[in-house]
């Protein structure tokens, strides 16, 4: 457990060291604000309309998840360029024998590897979250639906950082580990559209409950859904376990 | 076994398809001992310390470090080994301390130990000034060294270093030598290279593996035995008949060479150096030139391949 959370200190050190991080901080940072601020000078115009409807929808509605809607398919774009090298580059740069010869477990590794990149991701969030929580300067905002919504926003992007680390176990160029790991989670991300005309309503459940997107998006309309969760949690278990599985293989007899 | 003996290793093979990279290889290492590795390019010198040190599992056979099974326990075992592989695994954005220090972590030392741990490193590998800076910057000779620090941080039982001079200036050679000795007094070593004088300068105890076979276990006083010249090359300005140069005492055959040179066989005790000159000098033959030729390792490869000694599993 302490070996992992060193190499996630590692991790999330080296990755700032990197202007790569910086700059995609800054840029997700600023298309966010972007939409956010025109989110929300759509709110202020549409403003006495709303005040005159029986079931007013709030700011939140109407701003924050939207704007986290916005996040998660932008950070579907992004994630892949944090988690590409994690394990690509180490073997690239033939550094991953420090952690082999050192006494750590693979699961270890991988755990400390993929809670660097969740944590550098969490700071990401956070960063995000302070544009709606600056709302409440002005007024009250429905804190069950944030937090259900940030909670989803949470579990999605760390299971895209757990397909991440898997093709990043996978190969020793970068590249073509961001690539298989865009290309996976786009699928997942549209997986419904082909289920929805799909006549058999069996198969429509099944490539419905598969999308990543319907899980976010009921918890994003305030649903706490336990299966929801589990879905996630499961998800990433898996691709963590492969993971390890695969560098395991680099060190057994094939 | 002996409380000493380090590392066990037990008929360890590894094969990658259909061939062999090392088969059947057994040794043992005493505390104490510098133990060298040699062999040509490609005979399977660093497939066998990553076996050694854990990074790559034995298709057959078994590794004691410490008597700690390294495939049963390999999280005991491997806090007694230190490693430097062929490239030195740096993280080259990171600062010497900074690498040091995580190194001091993954190993399991303790919060209150590190400094001093990575102060004693630093101090063997003569890296103090160059602390903080970046690992990316350094020399290449600087970043061997700190890979050979990252390997003694945690004080291991056997340290193994896979050809740490490649690459070095012939000063910083000497030092790694020296340090390596230096390691040899508390620690075991094992030490992989494929230059002859680096294991006659630092080694008690030789290997040389060939196509995966270890051909020759010995002591290294054995090896330079082995190595002892028979020849001496010999150059002569008004050379004579070499029907009068074979009738010198001691000479079994004289090869004639281009430029005046002559190659002259011998018996390996009985040198006719003495003989030659004596007679040189009688005669008028304007010796310039007369020096012992020393085998190198490749005539020894030939000789001990040639002599099909393959070596029994527990000759150490």
């Amino acid at each position: 457990m302490k070996m992992t959370l060193h190499i996630m200190r590692r991790e999330l050190r080296a990755m700032f060291l990197s202007p790569l991080a910086w700059t995609i901080l800054a840029v997700v940072q600023f298309i966010l604000a972007y939409l956010f601020l025109s989110q929300l000078s759509e709110f202020i115009r549409f403003q006495p309309q709303l005040r005159a409807m029986q079931q007013a929808i709030g700011v939140t509605d109407i701003v924050v998840t939207p704007m986290y809607g916005s996040a998660s398919f932008i950070l579907m774009l992004v994630v892949p360029l944090i988690t590409m090298r994690v394990i690509s580059e180490e073997r690239r740069n033939k550094s991953m024998t420090l952690l082999f010869s050192a006494p750590i477990s693979m699961t270890e590794i991988v755990m400390g590897k993929y809670l660097g990149v969740v944590a550098f991701l969490l700071i990401m969030i956070g960063m995000i979250s302070i544009m709606p929580l600056s709302l409440m300067l002005a007024g009250p905002i429905d804190t069950g639906l944030f937090l259900s919504t940030l909670l989803g926003i949470i579990l999605l992007v760390a299971s895209f950082a757990a397909v991440g680390v898997y093709f990043s176990s996978l190969t020793v160029q970068p590249t073509v580990a961001a690539i298989g790991t865009f290309g996976v989670l786009l699928l997942l991300w549209i997986i419904d559209w082909a289920g929805a005309r799909v006549a058999d309503p069996n198969a429509t459940g099944l490539l419905t409950y598969l999308s990543m997107l319907r899980h976010f998006e009921s918890l994003a309309k305030g649903v706490f859904n336990s299966s929801d969760v589990a879905y996630y949690l499961l998800f990433i278990g898996s691709f963590l376990t492969l993971s390890v599985r695969r560098l395991d293989a680099d060190r057994l007899q094939h | 076994m002996s409380k000493d003996t380090l590392v066990q290793v037990e008929h360890i093979s590894r094969y990658y398809g259909p061939n062999a990279a090392v088969s059947q290889v057994s040794f043992e290492l005493q505390r104490g001992e510098v133990l060298g590795f040699l062999g040509p390019n490609g005979a399977g010198k660093s497939t066998a310390m990553q076996m050694i040190t854990g990074n790559l599992a034995p298709s057959a056979g078994r590794v004691r470090i410490c008597g700690i099974d390294l495939l049963d326990q390999p999280r005991a075992a491997k806090a007694e080994i230190g490693y430097l592989p062929e490239q030195p695994p740096l993280y080259r954005d990171f600062t010497v301390d900074e690498y040091l220090i995580f190194c001091a972590r993954i190993n399991g030392i303790a919060r209150n130990k590190i400094k001093a741990a990575v102060q004693r490193a630093k101090e063997r590998c003569g890296l103090t000034e160059v602390s903080r800076r970046l690992i990316n910057n350094l020399s290449k000779g600087f970043q061997q060294r700190v890979g050979i620090a990252q390997a003694i941080i945690h004080s291991p039982a056997v340290v193994v270093l896979d050809e740490p001079t490649v690459g070095l200036d012939p000063i910083q050679i000497r030092e790694i030598r020296r340090l390596i000795r230096e390691l040899g007094n508390d620690h075991g070593v094992i030490l992989s290279t494929h230059i002859l004088p680096e294991v006659q300068m630092t080694c008690d105890h030789v290997q040389i593996i060939n196509k995966g076979k270890l051909v020759f276990s010995d002591r290294i006083e054995n090896l330079n035995q082995r190595m002892q010249s028979v020849s001496l090359l010999l150059g002569l300005r008004q050379p004579p008949e070499s029907s009068e140069l074979g009738a010198i005492d001691g000479v079994k055959s004289v090869e004639i060479l281009e430029d005046r040179h002559f190659r002259i066989f011998h018996d390996s005790e009985n040198s006719p150096a003495e003989g030659i000159v004596e007679q040189a000098v009688k005669n008028g033959w304007g010796l310039f030139e007369l020096s012992p030729e020393r085998k190198t390792l490749e005539q020894i490869f030939v000789d001990i391949t040639s002599n099909e000694t393959t070596v029994e599993e527990d000759a150490a």
